[in-house]
C-alpha cells in the first residue's frame, strides 16, 4: 500500500490498496448460521473463505445449487447479514471494518420476489430511495428511471395491478434509482414464465449495459448465467470452484461439478498413459495441460460424441430420445454406464435400436 | 433474520410475564396458606363435585350447540347461492355486539308473568332458566367466535382438495365429511376454545338463569359471604379447570397443519346450489335472526318504551361517557403492548418468544373473576393505594384482552414482511424509518381492528369492571348488571340499548375492516 493510497479522502473509512478500485471485492469471507438459541454450532460455514472481484461495469453471475451460499453472499454484500470473518469493499470503500449498516452502502437489491411495497404506487416505490437528493431532482429522477425501465406510463398504478413482468421491472428501477455503485439481483427472474424470462433478462442486460452499473446475478438457471453474464462464478458448499469468462467455463471445466452444472456432460472413468485416456468409449485424445499417467475422470460434452459407421466405433444401445427441433438429444447405455448424445443430423435413430458411437473432439480431464 | 431480542422488545414482553404471573402466584400461595384442617375442609367439599360437574355440562354443552348454529351458517354464507350473503354474515356475527347478561336480561324480561310476551299477546311463555336457559343465552351471543373462524376457513379452503376427492370418486356428500369437514378442525378448535373460555369465565348469565357454576360461586362468595380463602380456592379450582380445556385443545391441534399445500394461484370455492332446500335454510335463518337480535331487542325497546324516569338521562350519559373513556383507553394501551408481543411472535423463534407469546394467552385464558381476585389480593398487600383505582382497572383489561388484540396485527405482520423493511435499507432507510415509512403504515389496518376488538370487549366486560372499578365509576355494563340483578327491568333498558349500539357500530366497522 503506498502512502498516496492511504491519504485518499474516503469519508474517514480505508481506502483499498489497488489503485483503480473494483467495484466490489470480497476478501476471505464466512459466514455461519447458528440454529435459533445458540450461539455455536457444528454445522459447516455457509460461505466459506470467499474471495471475489468485480470490476467497474462488469456483469457478473454466481451460479449454483439451491443452498450453496449465494443468496447468504448476496446478503453479506448488501449488509442484510454481518459476516464472521472477512471483508467486503465496495468502491473501494471498507463496508465490514467498521460494519456499514445496508442505508450506508450504495447498493441496490433486486429481491426474487420484488418486494414492491404494497402501499405505494410504481411512482411512490421508485421515489422511496431518492431521500437524500434535493426534493426538486427526486421527481425528474424517478421519472427518467421509469422510463429507462419502460414503465412511465403505470406511475399511478398500485403494485398489485401490475403484470410479473412489470413488477419485476418496477423493482429494477426502484433499485437503480438512487444510482447504486453496485446493483445486486437475487435471482429476479425466476419468478417469470419461461418466454418472459427470455425477454425480460435481455432488457435488463442492455439497461444495466446503458446504466453502466456493475451487477451480480444470482441465479441457478445456467442458461441465465450463460446468456447474461460477462464472468461466471460457480459457487458450491460455500466456495467459488471455478471463475471466467462463460466461454472459459463451459470449454474448460475444471471440476466434475462444474462440468455437470454448467451444460450436460458425460463423465467417464478411465487411465491415462502417454496422454490418451482409455475409457469405455476407447481412446480419447485429451485436450488442456499434460496429464500424469494415472486413473483420472474425463468429461465429455454430448455435442462431442457422434453417431459413426466405422467398424472401431464403441457398440451402445439407444434408450431414450429427446426432440428438440433443432437437434435430438440421446441417451444411450454403453454397459453398465449411460452416455448422453447431442445429434444435429436428419436421421433419426429409435428407441432398443444398436449404434455405434466416437467421441470427435478431445475430452478433459476433471476433478 | 434477527436472533436476539432487542431491548425495546424485551421491555414490555417482560412486564406482561410479571403481570400475570406475579398475581397468579399470589393467589396460589393464598388459597395454600390456609390451616390444614380447613383446608381439607375447603377442598373436599361435595358442592365443588357439583360445581365441577355444572360447569363441564354447560361447557361440552354449549361448544355442541354453538356448532350446530355456527357450522350451518357459514356453510350457507361461504358456499351456497343463498342471497344476500352479507345478510348471513351480518346475522352471525350482529351476536357479538350484545353481550352475554344483556341477552339474559332480554329473555327473562321477556316471559314469564309480566313479561314483554304477557303483556304484548296476552301469551305466557315460561321463562328461561336453569341449565337450558344458560344454555340458550350462551349459545346465542358466543356462537359467533365459532362462525367468524368456520366461515374464514371455509371461504379460503382449497377447492382443488374438493375437486381432487370428487375425482377420486366420492360423491358431493362423501367429500364434505371425509374433505371439508377434517380441514375445518383447526378453525373449529380455535373458536371452540374462545368459547369454552368463554363458558367457564362467564358468571353473569349462569347468575341471572340461578343455574351455579364455578363462576357463579366465586362471584356469590365474593359479594355475599367474603369468604377469602373459599374464592381463592374457587379461583384456584377454576383455573385447574382452564388448563385442562387448553391442554386438551393443545393435544387436539397437534398435528394440524393449516397451511394450504397447492402451489398454483388461489380459485375461490364453487358454489353449491340449494334448489328444494332453500326454503328449510331460509327457516333457519329466520328463526336465529328472531331469537339472536330481534327478540333481545324487541325486549329492551319494549321496557325502555314502558317507563323512562327523567332522571335517567344525565346518568346514561355519564355511564356512556365512563364506558366510552375506559374502553378507549384500554384499547389505546392494549394495541400499544400488543404490538411489540406480535413483533416477537412473527419474526422471532426459539423458546423465550414462545413463552413469552404463551405468557399473553395466559391473561386471556385466565377466568377474569379469578384474574380480578388475584389482583385485588396482590395489589392489597404489595401497593394498597392502588386498590380501586382507574390505573389498576386500565391495567387489568390490558394484560385479560392483549392476546386479543395480537392476532389482527400478526394477520397485518404477514404483508408488513421483513424483506419489505430490508429493501427499505437497501434503499438508503434507517431502521427506524423502514418501520416509520413501510411497517406501520401497512400494519395501520391490523391496528385499527386490534383496537376495535378491545374496545368492544373492554365496553361488554364485566367481572374485572365490577371487582376493580374505583368507586362510583359507572359504566353502561355496570348499570345493566347491577339493575338486571335486582329485576329493574325498565331502569336497565337504556344502558343495554346503548350498550348494544355502541356495539353494533364497532362490529360493523371490524367487519367491514377485515373484509378489505
Amino acid at each position: 500500500m503506498t502512502v498516496i493510497d492511504r491519504l485518499k479522502p474516503e469519508g474517514g473509512t480505508a481506502t483499498h490498496p489497488a489503485s483503480a478500485p473494483f467495484a466490489l471485492e470480497l476478501q476471505h469471507l464466512v459466514k455461519y448460521f447458528h440454529p435459533p438459541g445458540r450461539q455455536v454450532s457444528n454445522l459447516p460455514p455457509v460461505v466459506n473463505d470467499l474471495c471475489l472481484q468485480v470490476a467497474q461495469g462488469e456483469l457478473l453471475t454466481l451460479l449454483g445449487p439451491s443452498g450453496c451460499g449465494k443468496t447468504t453472499t448476496l446478503r453479506l454484500i448488501a449488509g442484510l447479514e454481518e459476516p464472521d470473518g472477512g471483508a467486503v469493499w465496495i468502491d473501494g470503500r471498507n463496508m465490514t471494518q467498521p460494519p456499514q449498516p445496508p442505508e450506508r452502502r450504495g447498493v441496490g437489491l433486486v429481491f426474487q420476489d420484488y418486494a414492491l411495497f404494497p402501499h405505494l404506487s410504481v411512482l411512490g416505490n421508485v421515489l422511496f430511495g431518492l431521500n437524500r437528493l434535493p426534493r426538486a431532482e427526486r421527481l425528474t429522477r424517478a421519472r427518467e428511471t421509469l422510463s429507462l425501465v419502460g414503465l412511465t406510463v403505470f406511475e399511478t398504478r398500485m403494485p398489485h395491478q401490475l403484470s410479473g413482468g412489470q413488477q419485476q421491472r418496477v423493482a429494477l428501477a426502484r433499485a437503480l434509482a438512487p444510482r447504486p455503485r453496485l446493483l445486486l439481483l437475487d435471482e429476479p427472474f425466476s419468478n417469470l414464465d419461461a418466454q418472459l424470462r427470455h425477454s425480460t433478462r435481455q432488457e435488463v442486460r442492455a439497461i444495466l449495459r446503458r446504466s453502466g452499473v456493475a451487477a451480480i446475478l444470482v441465479t441457478h438457471d445456467q442458461e441465465e448465467a450463460l446468456a447474461f453474464s460477462d464472468r461466471i462464478a460457480l459457487m458450491r458448499a460455500g466456495q467459488i470452484e471455478q471463475i471466467g469468462t462463460p466461454q472459459e467455463v463451459y470449454a474448460r471445466p475444471r471440476t466434475a461439478f462444474v462440468a455437470s452444472f454448467l451444460g450436460r456432460s458425460n463423465l467417464l472413468s478411465g487411465t491415462v498413459q502417454a496422454g490418451l485416456a482409455r475409457t469405455v468409449l476407447g481412446t480419447i485424445e485429451l485436450e488442456g495441460e499434460a496429464v500424469p499417467d494415472g486413473p483420472v475422470m474425463v468429461s465429455v460434452r454430448p455435442e462431442h460424441l457422434a453417431f459413426t459407421d466405422d467398424p472401431s466405433g464403441t457398440e451402445a444401445v439407444v434408450l431414450a430420445r429427446e426432440f428438440k427441433g433443432h437437434a435430438v438429444t440421446y441417451t444411450l447405455a454403453l454397459g453398465q454406464q449411460e452416455l448422453q448424445l447431442h445429434d444435429t443430423g436428419q436421421a433419426l435413430h429409435a428407441e432398443g435400436q444398436g449404434v455405434r458411437v466416437c467421441a470427435v473432439r478431445a475430452g478433459r480431464v476433471v476433478r | 433474520m434477527n436472533r436476539r431480542l432487542p431491548f425495546s422488545l424485551l421491555l414490555p414482553a417482560l412486564l406482561t410475564l410479571l403481570g400475570v404471573l406475579v398475581p397468579l402466584s399470589y393467589l396460589v400461595m393464598r388459597a395454600l396458606g390456609a390451616d390444614p384442617g380447613e383446608l381439607r375442609e375447603i377442598v373436599f367439599r361435595s358442592r365443588n363435585l357439583t360445581l365441577a360437574g355444572n360447569t363441564l355440562l354447560l361447557g361440552a354443552s354449549v361448544l355442541l350447540t354453538t356448532t350446530l348454529v355456527a357450522l350451518p351458517l357459514a356453510f350457507l354464507a361461504a358456499r351456497t347461492d343463498l342471497r344476500p350473503r352479507g345478510l348471513l354474515t351480518l346475522l352471525g356475527v350482529l351476536p357479538l355486539a350484545i353481550p352475554g347478561y344483556v341477552g339474559a336480561y332480554a329473555f327473562i324480561a321477556a316471559g314469564g308473568a309480566g313479561g314483554a310476551i304477557d303483556s304484548l299477546t296476552g301469551l305466557r311463555v315460561p321463562g328461561p332458566g336453569g341449565f337450558w336457559g344458560a344454555l340458550l343465552v350462551l349459545t346465542l351471543f358466543t356462537f359467533p367466535y365459532l362462525f367468524l373462524n368456520l366461515h374464514a376457513a371455509l371461504r379460503t379452503q382449497d377447492p382443488a382438495l374438493e375437486d381432487a376427492a370428487r375425482l377420486l370418486g366420492r360423491t358431493r356428500w362423501q367429500t364434505f365429511w371425509q374433505v371439508t369437514v377434517p380441514h375445518l378442525r383447526p378453525a373449529w378448535l380455535s373458536g371452540g376454545l374462545l368459547i369454552g373460555l368463554h363458558t367457564l369465565g362467564d358468571f353473569s348469565v349462569v347468575s341471572l338463569m340461578r343455574y351455579p357454576t364455578f363462576s357463579a360461586a366465586i362471584y356469590q362468595q365474593y359479594t355475599a359471604a367474603y369468604d377469602r380463602v373459599y374464592s381463592a380456592w374457587l379461583a384456584l379450582l377454576l383455573l385447574v379447570l382452564t388448563g385442562a380445556v387448553l391442554w386438551l385443545e393443545a393435544r387436539f391441534m397437534r398435528g394440524v397443519f393449516l397451511s394450504r399445500v397447492s402451489p398454483s394461484t388461489a380459485r375461490k370455492p364453487g358454489t353449491v346450489k340449494l334448489g328444494r332446500l332453500r326454503p328449510l335454510a331460509w327457516g333457519f335463518v329466520a328463526v336465529l335472526a328472531f331469537v339472536s337480535l330481534v327478540l333481545p331487542l324487541g325486549t329492551v325497546l319494549y321496557w325502555l318504551g314502558l317507563e323512562t324516569s327523567p332522571f335517567a338521562w344525565p346518568s346514561l350519559l355519564d355511564a356512556l361517557q365512563s364506558a366510552l373513556g375506559a374502553a378507549a383507553l384500554a384499547a389505546l394501551t392494549t394495541t400499544a403492548l400488543a404490538l411489540p408481543l406480535a413483533l416477537i411472535g412473527s419474526r422471532f423463534s426459539g423458546r423465550w418468544p414462545r413463552v413469552i407469546e404463551r405468557a399473553a394467552y395466559l391473561g386471556y385464558a385466565t377466568p377474569p373473576l379469578a384474574f380480578a381476585l388475584a389482583l385485588i389480593f396482590f395489589v392489597l398487600r404489595a401497593a394498597p393505594p392502588l386498590y380501586q383505582t382507574l390505573p389498576l382497572l386500565i391495567i387489568a383489561y390490558t394484560l385479560h384482552f392483549v392476546a386479543e388484540a395480537i392476532g389482527p396485527i400478526r394477520s397485518g405482520l404477514v404483508r408488513a414482511t421483513p424483506r419489505l423493511e430490508e429493501a427499505a435499507r437497501v434503499l438508503g432507510v434507517s431502521r427506524a424509518g423502514a418501520l416509520r415509512r413501510v411497517t406501520l403504515p401497512l400494519l395501520g389496518p391490523g391496528l385499527l381492528v386490534s383496537a376495535a376488538f378491545v374496545f368492544l370487549s373492554v365496553l361488554k366486560e364485566l367481572p374485572l369492571t365490577l371487582l376493580l372499578s374505583p368507586i362510583g365509576f359507572e359504566t353502561l355494563a355496570r348499570n345493566v348488571w347491577s339493575y338486571t340483578e335486582e329485576a329493574q327491568y325498565a331502569s336497565a333498558a337504556p344502558y343495554a340499548l346503548a350498550l348494544a349500539a355502541v356495539g353494533a357500530m364497532l362490529t360493523l366497522l371490524i367487519l367491514r375492516r377485515e373484509r378489505e
